[in-house]
């Protein structure tokens, strides 16, 4: 089994930013001063940020050669499960950049950005349809940010119905911004674990669901690729003693088209556009974290809402029981302009078969590697499937090392040590966006590491080697932070 | 991560559920966590204790200590008043994995009720609890 | 679909080793009662060129420059952006990765937000900077909170001169937790009063912005000593970045923490977002910070490199626990905004914040020899309150239907400056936009 390595190739070395450059030059043009000086009260006055002076061209080179030390989707692929790392379009830059939207201030008079406004109001549209929801805010400028603006309409809510909450019901699977989340409104994260199965199981909700919890946030399909069988019992208890469902969307790559969230018993789900809907990542965000609501719970979303008028569209910040404003403005506008057009560009059948084929690959990886890693769960998935390393652990050969190894192979590795109910968890998502072949090369690097495993564990176990740095001390990083150069 | 055979747990320590030890001073008692507790945490980034003077009870939170990628919460053995706490962690917290019972102690407290010391492990019960 | 690379031959192939006779078949384990009954109901797909029309279409029904004349400000300001910075931004490595987990494959990201936040903390005066922020309110409501975990006091002060949606923004995140928000009034000369502020008990946090909403400069160092008198800490916030290429950073007159907008450094206004929310800090509270940091190291031959750190503060850790909720941040615009302060360097950064300066007084200035009134009387940086008087709504309509939108009302936020408009001034207004301007609202 011999899998070609992926990175044998030049790589350049580049100092920081403020090692290059001299005092005097320029990177960039400044207008004419065509209006008098008017000096300011040296009172007021500092003496001006110390950042070094580059010319274009140094400026050029030094972040083109940052970028070469990156991996991204466009590099190859990318199985990091619970992040739909899909290939983002093209053309989605071509539109974000239009004059009209990337020019336009947030304030204009809404005479003067009806195209903007018109845009918002009909992904919303798009949004709510694909989800089976009633309504829909744009405003949350991530997917942990949606899943406040969530947690904000639960307990505004509640507030509403005159009896304010303590607890809600977080499954041992979530994503730690669940918890995080709810902290903020005050709510104390009830623990359950899943079942035997990998999915919640109705009795353990009923043994904590009282009417002192808010409801339920639950990831659906789950952190595991297992889509929650029980869901609509679940939400029936949680209705029964006054609680509300909210769904993580994280994972809505598996179910457009199939599943319709209101039909489940969700009343609240947030969506990240930075994932289902192609946006790129950028390395870190921004993203865009819209949440849908079932129509009794439209009067507490965020303001600005978007309201169209006959043929004219305009903003309403008037809403007495909205949980208010989440951000600056109106959201990343910028990032909606991407999901829009890829939204636009799929149709209805488009977005079901990325469905299916994210789901289609997922099974397809998850064959062929359970021959030589220990599966999780062996059961049908949805758009991911969860590894681990139980089978190389003789060789004392860990998940982190397999991962490293993967990069020496060209390919960035899956998500890792998550979720936390699997010890050691390789957690792997190809995305509807890789074909046979890609997929298929990255099944003979899997099998060549863990043939690797066995016969010559510290290959595996000092990789990567091929990177522009190798392993890093993060202890020291961590004990005596430098963060500031 | 050491085999328990390869622990050290000295003699003269008694030791709490939560993996903290403490060893009986004149007036006070001292605390720390056990060789198994630093092992299992890997290398230690940070701890984090409370103010001299904080009065906590047998079971209550005083600090957090943390790895690179965990976190994990600092339990009091005996109720008591902090008298002391070792300012060399905030510099050197890796001292908690290379000295444990020694420099790497973490806090001295008045115990309230002594009655709380006797009820804590000693070397064999704790050892047994671990499973060796 | 050209992003759906399967053949059908391929996906029959796929089939066979997943044993499942139909994609169908694939999701047998969602129960039937689950299932949407009925195909989505969307607009029909479109071709790339039909989708460039219709998004052509929707771009041009927004009024832009060089048609539309836009003096706008308050927390979006109109900057040049250097084609470099959208060149070396728009390369796919740093547009399609991930946030930077595997620390090996990503140092190109690393390393541009370890320079982002060096310059970030050399703008703002602080010793250490955070990665990125969603934006200037969300970054000002996590420095709120931060000041509440570190002086364990529950209620804050914030001046009425903080940006209205901020300060909506701080109401959002704080009072489901039950933290109280105190309002700040101002004096005559369009700065934050601080005469109440010895009277508040339980303060965690003075906050102030400058320049402020008026667009009047602040004296941060009495907002310090006022914070300080109290046991409370000074936050200052900020929407117009570019104002510190001129005036005294905020940390070096006392604040305790900074948090801001940084869409001026090389963010196109996008109709408001994304923008960029920056946050410093001293060394010392580096552990109760919010959000992402990267640190360098040395990897295990010694060669330079970097890391996500200190990542126990952070949700995926310490989950109910963490310093905040917070995970994609907005990374990709703290790489746009080093490589736009790196165009620039401290000299052009500051010749740029001095000539903003000047087109806004040279405004400012001029209007009130046409006879318009300027309540505040303390200086400015780019932008400014001018009293057109309560009969100026139609002008300002009228005006608009020419493209020109001659600043924002104040009244919806302020009933008392009924009349009152917030005028902006960059360094892309020729001066002859600024005389049409005089000229249109004279008439």
């Amino acid at each position: 089994m011999n899998a070609p390595l992926g990175t044998t190739g030049l790589i350049l070395d580049e100092p920081l930013l403020w090692e290059r450059g001299r005092p005097g030059r320029r990177g960039a043009c400044l207008p004419p001063a065509d209006v008098p000086p008017s000096p300011l009260d040296p009172e007021l006055c500092g003496d001006g940020p110390d950042f070094p002076d580059l010319s274009e061209v140094d400026l050029v080179r030094h972040f083109t050669r940052l970028s070469t030390w990156n991996y991204g989707v466009d590099t190859g692929f990318y199985p990091l499960g619970s992040c739909t790392m899909k290939y983002n379009p093209k053309t989605h830059e071509r539109q974000a950049a239009l004059k009209g939207f990337a020019a336009a201030h947030p304030l204009l008079p809404a005479s003067l950005c009806q195209g903007a406004l018109q845009l918002i109001w009909e992904l919303e549209r798009d949004l709510a349809a694909i989800t089976g929801m009633d309504a829909v805010s744009l405003q949350p400028a991530a997917g942990a940010h949606g899943e406040l603006a969530g947690m904000l309409v639960i307990h505004a809510h509640h507030q509403h119905q005159g009896h304010q909450r303590a607890k809600i019901i977080i499954p041992d699977t979530a994503h730690g911004t669940n918890p995080a989340s709810a902290a903020l409104c005050g709510y104390r994260p009830v623990a359950v674990a899943s079942g035997p199965e990998g999915v919640l199981e109705p009795a353990a909700i009923e043994a904590v669901m009282d009417e002192e919890t808010a409801g339920i946030m639950v990831t659906n399909p789950n952190t595991l690729g297992l889509f929650e069988t029980h869901i609509r019992e679940i939400a029936a208890i949680v209705h029964a003693k006054g609680g509300l469902v909210y769904a993580d969307g994280a994972n809505l790559n598996a179910v457009m088209g199939i599943v319709d969230m209101a039909a489940i018993g969700v009343d609240v789900i947030h969506l990240n556009l930075h994932k289902t809907f192609a946006t790129p990542h950028g390395g870190g965000g921004p993203g865009s974290g819209p949440i849908c609501v079932r129509r009794q719970l439209e009067p507490y979303l965020p303001v600005p809402r978007v309201v169209k008028d006959g043929d004219q569209y305009h903003l309403e910040t008037d809403r007495p029981l909205s949980i208010g404003r989440m951000g600056s403005f109106h959201g990343h506008f910028g990032v909606m302009v991407k999901a829009y057009s890829y939204i636009r560009s799929m149709g209805a059948d488009g977005l079901r078969r990325a469905s299916e084929l994210a789901v289609l690959n997922a099974n397809y990886l998850k064959e062929k590697l359970k021959q030589d890693f220990h599966l999780a769960y062996d059961r049908p998935c949805m758009h991911e499937c969860v590894f681990s390393d139980r089978r190389q652990a003789p060789f004392k050969v860990t998940t982190l090392d397999m991962a490293k190894r993967l990069m020496d192979y060209g390919f960035h590795p899956p998500t890792i040590y998550f979720p936390l109910v699997v010890h050691g968890a390789i957690m792997i998502e190809p995305t509807e966006t890789e074909s046979k072949e890609d997929l298929d090369r990255f099944v003979t690097a899997m099998r060549a590491i863990a043939e690797e495993a066995r016969t010559e564990p510290e290959t595996v176990k000092s990789a990567p080697r091929y990177t522009k740095v190798r392993r890093l001390d993060e202890v020291t990083a961590a004990r005596k932070p430098c963060l500031v150069g | 991560m050491k085999e328990i055979n390869e622990l050290n747990l000295p003699e003269d320590l008694r030791y709490a559920d939560d993996h903290e030890w403490l060893r009986p001073l004149e007036t006070a008692a001292r605390i720390g966590i056990s060789d198994y507790a630093q092992d299992q945490l890997g290398d230690i980034v940070y701890v984090e204790l409370p103010a001299v003077g904080r009065q906590l009870a047998k079971g209550e939170e005083f600090g957090t200590v943390e790895s690179v990628k965990a976190v994990s919460s600092l339990y009091m053995p005996v109720g008591g008043e902090v008298t002391a706490v070792n300012e060399q962690l905030a510099e050197a917290p890796e001292l908690v994995n290379t000295d444990p019972y020694g420099q790497g102690w973490m806090i001295e407290v008045k115990v309230a009720d002594p009655a709380e010391v006797d009820a804590l492990m000693d070397r064999a019960a704790y050892l047994k609890a671990l499973g060796g | 679909m050209r992003y759906l690379p399967h053949t059908p031959e391929e996906i029959q192939e796929m089939l066979a080793v997943v044993g499942a006779e139909s994609l169908d078949q694939l999701f047998f384990p969602i129960p039937p009662a689950c299932r949407r009954q009925s195909a989505l109901e969307l607009p029909a797909p479109l071709s790339e060129w039909a989708l460039d029309a219709r998004m052509d279409a929707l771009a041009a029904r927004t009024a832009v420059a060089p048609q539309a004349k836009v003096f706008l400000g308050a927390g979006s300001y109109d900057h040049f952006i250097p084609a470099a910075v959208d060149a070396l931004a728009g390369r796919s490595e740093f547009l399609t990765a991930y946030t930077p987990y595997q620390p090996e494959i990503s140092q190109g990201t690393l390393q541009a937000i370890y320079e982002y936040q060096t310059l970030a903390c050399r703008l703002m005066g602080t010793e250490v900077a955070t990665a990125s922020h969603y934006d200037g309110a969300t970054a000002l409501a996590e420095a709120l909170l931060m000041a509440i975990r570190k002086t364990g006091h529950r209620r804050v002060a914030v001046s009425r001169l903080v940006h209205p949606h901020y300060r909506q923004v701080a109401a959002t995140y704080l009072h489901p937790a039950g933290y109280e928000i105190v309002e700040l009034p101002y004096r005559p000369d369009g700065t934050t009063d601080l005469s109440t502020v010895e009277a508040e008990p339980d303060l965690a946090a003075v906050a102030i912005q400058s320049p402020n909403f008026f667009g009047c400069i602040e004296d941060l160092a009495a907002g310090a000593a006022a914070a300080k008198g109290v046991g409370a800490l000074l936050v200052a916030g900020f929407t117009e970045a570019l104002a510190y290429g001129l005036l005294k950073s905020p940390a070096s007159q006392g604040a305790e923490i900074v948090a801001g907008e940084g869409q001026s450094l090389g963010l196109p206004r996008s109709f408001g977002g994304p923008g960029l929310g920056m946050l410093g800090t001293r060394q010392a509270h580096v552990r109760s910070l919010p959000g992402r940091l990267v640190g360098k190291t040395v990897d295990q031959e010694g060669r330079q490199g970097f890391v996500l750190t200190l990542a126990t503060r952070e949700q995926h850790i310490r989950r109910e626990r963490a310093t905040s909720n917070i995970c994609t941040n907005n990374s990709h615009c703290a790489l746009r905004a080093v490589m736009y302060m790196a165009a620039l360097g401290g000299t052009g950064f500051r010749e740029l914040a001095v000539l903003n300066h000047d087109k806004a007084a040279y405004l400012k200035q001029a209007l009130a020899a046409a006879g318009h009134r300027v309540p505040f009387t303390r200086p400015i940086f780019n932008e400014f309150v001018v009293d057109f008087g309560t009969g100026f709504e139609a002008v300002h309509r009228r005006l608009q239907d020419a493209g020109i939108v001659a600043g924002l009302p104040l009244e919806a936020d302020y009933p008392e400056l009924a009349g009152c408009y917030l005028l902006c001034a960059t360094e892309t207004a020729s001066r002859q936009d600024l005389d049409l301007l005089v000229k249109e609202v004279s008439r």
